[in-house]
């Protein structure tokens, strides 16, 4: 077995405890969007598509790497922006029926500063840099 | 690996960890959106090191660099337009499509190396692992049952289970030859090989999805979900990308968590579900009641009286909710009851909607807040409080049924509407959920039947409890 082989195998296997750590506290409210988000994260194969297609030079390839990278592309744009869309209808408050259609949500009310720690305390103070 | 590979890995991995922390946002609404921009920094970090990559590399010709960008910009509009013009209702749709092109593209990334490989001197031999095999195996399933799994949801294939003689046998037989034709393409280079595995999986994967009932969707779609993980994971090793294998490891595990939950949730096992054979459609038949009419019919009026003085009023919406695209009208009624100072709450069990957490955000739209959305475990002690148990389109997942042993739904988790001191249930008719049983929650003495369409019910109890209490 080749070291590059073990390396790959070790970051899968990290990989995949550490999703499991981490979405096993996603609440069931957010269920959907996490389906959507992890379905735009493996539209990171818009990498591997692109990474093929630099050895393409005749017509058999350019059809594959076509395809492979609309396929990809199509996921991960797709992906963000309709889990964007999503995310923005959680609101903590109902609110009331502006005249402008669409009420800008703001900043994300967090719950209280309590329980903000670790990564996510970091990453939403990040957020509340400015008062 | 040389430096300025090693370094783009580096950046790869900065990228992955981009994920990681954006996955770790989501557990809260609160902080959701920002999880959702940081994995996307992160995917555009590892779209710049890409290029990079791709430049450094140097060997992409004029026509690879028209064909590449070309099939991205021309993806990224169809994955813009479908995103931003989706109804909330068609999202499993969606994301099963979504599933379906990534899986695709992760078997394509392999089923292109193969080919690469061996048009080029030197054939296939030890660039060929078991990874390839599996990415065009996995990915082609997922590609093929996502099409399906979409065409079930969107009602361009019926919901009820297809099934016919010998559909078993054939399913395993399309195995054995993919797997079949798997092993000979590890141990010599054949296109005509890695052709039947991609058309055997292909194959298998709209006749393993056909069989499966309109009802079992959610566990079908975290199943995918995790497949096109995995798929994307195997394209990793293969092209020996960092950000790929843990990308894929963690949609992996993401829809792994999922579909265990939908499949405990429904009081399935997974084989039981991917045999298939029992899972009726959307439509319940209708069967007439009954011979014991022990059950109690009543009318918009009397359960606007219920409702308008109760002081605690749990809604229970089930899939009947979002099919009669009701949840707005029940959005407009739960604010009429608080504007009286009555205290709402909705019930939300796992699989209420065609995919894990899809009746959350039908309500969500509906501009529903989500600290009134309340979890089975969270919201069923509360139930004996409420004075009213509004069950909206929701059948076997209230059937009180399911705490004895010896029906089709025992054992099955339930929310506890029995507990309430009187229930509503609104319903377009007697007709069965989906295990198709009887619900012993419609017969219960606390229990009144408002027999109508949930749109149309809706309107008219927010319009009597208005002309009620004026």
């Amino acid at each position: 077995m080749s070291t590059a082989l073990v390396t790959d195998l070790t970051i899968f296997i990290l990989a995949l405890l550490v999703g499991i750590e981490v979405i096993g506290k996603v609440p069931a409210t957010l269920h959907t969007p996490l389906m959507s988000a992890t379905n735009s994260i493996h539209g990171i194969v818009l990498a591997g598509a692109l990474l093929i297609g630099v050895t393409a030079n005749n017509l058999v390839g350019y059809i594959l790497a076509f395809i492979a990278a609309f396929f990809a592309a199509a996921n991960v744009v797709g992906g963000y922006v309709v889990t964007g869309r999503m995310l923005k209808m959680f609101r903590r408050r109902a609110v009331p029926a502006s005249p402008g259609g669409h009420a800008e949500p703001g900043v994300p009310e967090l719950d209280g500063l309590n329980g903000h720690k670790g990564l996510k305390g970091l990453l939403s103070k990040m957020d509340r840099s400015k008062p | 690996m040389s430096g300025f590979t090693g370094n783009i890995q580096l950046v790869y991995v900065l990228a992955a960890a981009c994920f990681v922390g954006g996955l770790h946002l989501m557990n809260s609404p609160a902080t959701a959106r920002r999880g959702n921009q940081v994995s996307t920094a992160g995917m555009v970090i590892a779209g710049v090191a890409t290029l990079i990559l791709m430049i450094h590399d140097g060997t992409v010709t004029a026509t690879g660099w028209i064909v590449l960008i070309s099939g991205a910009l021309i993806g990224s509009a169809v994955g813009l337009y479908a995103a931003q013009s989706v109804q909330m209702t068609a999202m499993p749709q969606l994301v099963s499509m979504f599933n379906s092109v990534g899986g695709g593209a992760a078997a394509l990334v392999a089923i292109y190396g193969y080919i690469n490989a061996e048009s080029n001197a030197g054939g296939v031999l030890g660039t060929t692992t078991v990874f390839t095999v599996l990415d065009v195996i996995i990915g082609s399933v997922t590609f093929s049952g996502s099409i399906i799994a979409a065409g079930k949801l969107q009602g361009l294939i019926g919901g009820q289970p297809i099934i016919f003689r010998g559909s078993r046998l054939l399913n395993a037989a399309l195995a054995v030859v993919a797997i079949g034709a798997a092993a000979f393409m590890l141990s010599t280079a054949s296109l005509p090989a890695l052709l039947i595995v991609v058309l055997a999986a292909l194959a298998f994967g709209v006749m393993m999805v056909l069989p499966i009932g309109g009802a079992d969707m959610p566990v079908v779609i975290s199943l995918l979900n995790a497949f096109t993980g995995t798929a994307v994971a195997m394209a990793g090793f293969v092209i020996g990308n960092w950000a790929l294998i843990v990308a894929g490891a963690l949609v992996g595990a993401s829809g792994g968590i999922l579909t265990k939950l939908m499949a405990d949730a429904m009081n399935r096992s997974l084989v039981n579900i991917i045999v298939g054979g029992f899972g009726t459609g959307d439509s319940a038949v209708a069967v007439e009641a009954a011979a014991d009419a022990s059950i109690r019919s009543i009318a918009a009026d009397d359960a606007a009286i219920q409702l308008a003085y109760a002081s605690k009023v749990i809604i229970v919406p089930g899939y009947g909710l979002a099919a009669a695209q009701a949840q707005h009208g029940v959005a407009e009624l739960a604010k009429t009851l608080e504007e009286r100072g009555i205290e709402v709450s909705y019930a939300i069990h796992p699989v209420a909607g065609r995919m894990p957490g899809h009746m959350n955000v039908l309500l969500a739209e509906a501009n529903v807040p989500y600290p009134q959305l309340k979890e089975m475990e969270e919201i069923n002690p509360e139930f004996a409080r409420a004075d009213v148990a509004l069950v909206i389109g929701a059948n076997d997942v209230t059937n009180p049924a399911a705490r004895r042993p010896g029906s089709e739904v025992s054992g099955m988790p339930i929310l506890d509407v029995d507990q309430a001191k009187s229930i509503i249930v609104i319903k377009r008719s007697m007709g069965h959920g989906y295990a198709g049983i009887d619900n012993e929650l419609y017969s219960d003495p606390k229990t009144s039947m408002y027999f109508a369409d949930a749109k149309k019910a809706m309107a008219e109890l927010t319009a009597a409890v208005k002309t009620l209490v004026g």
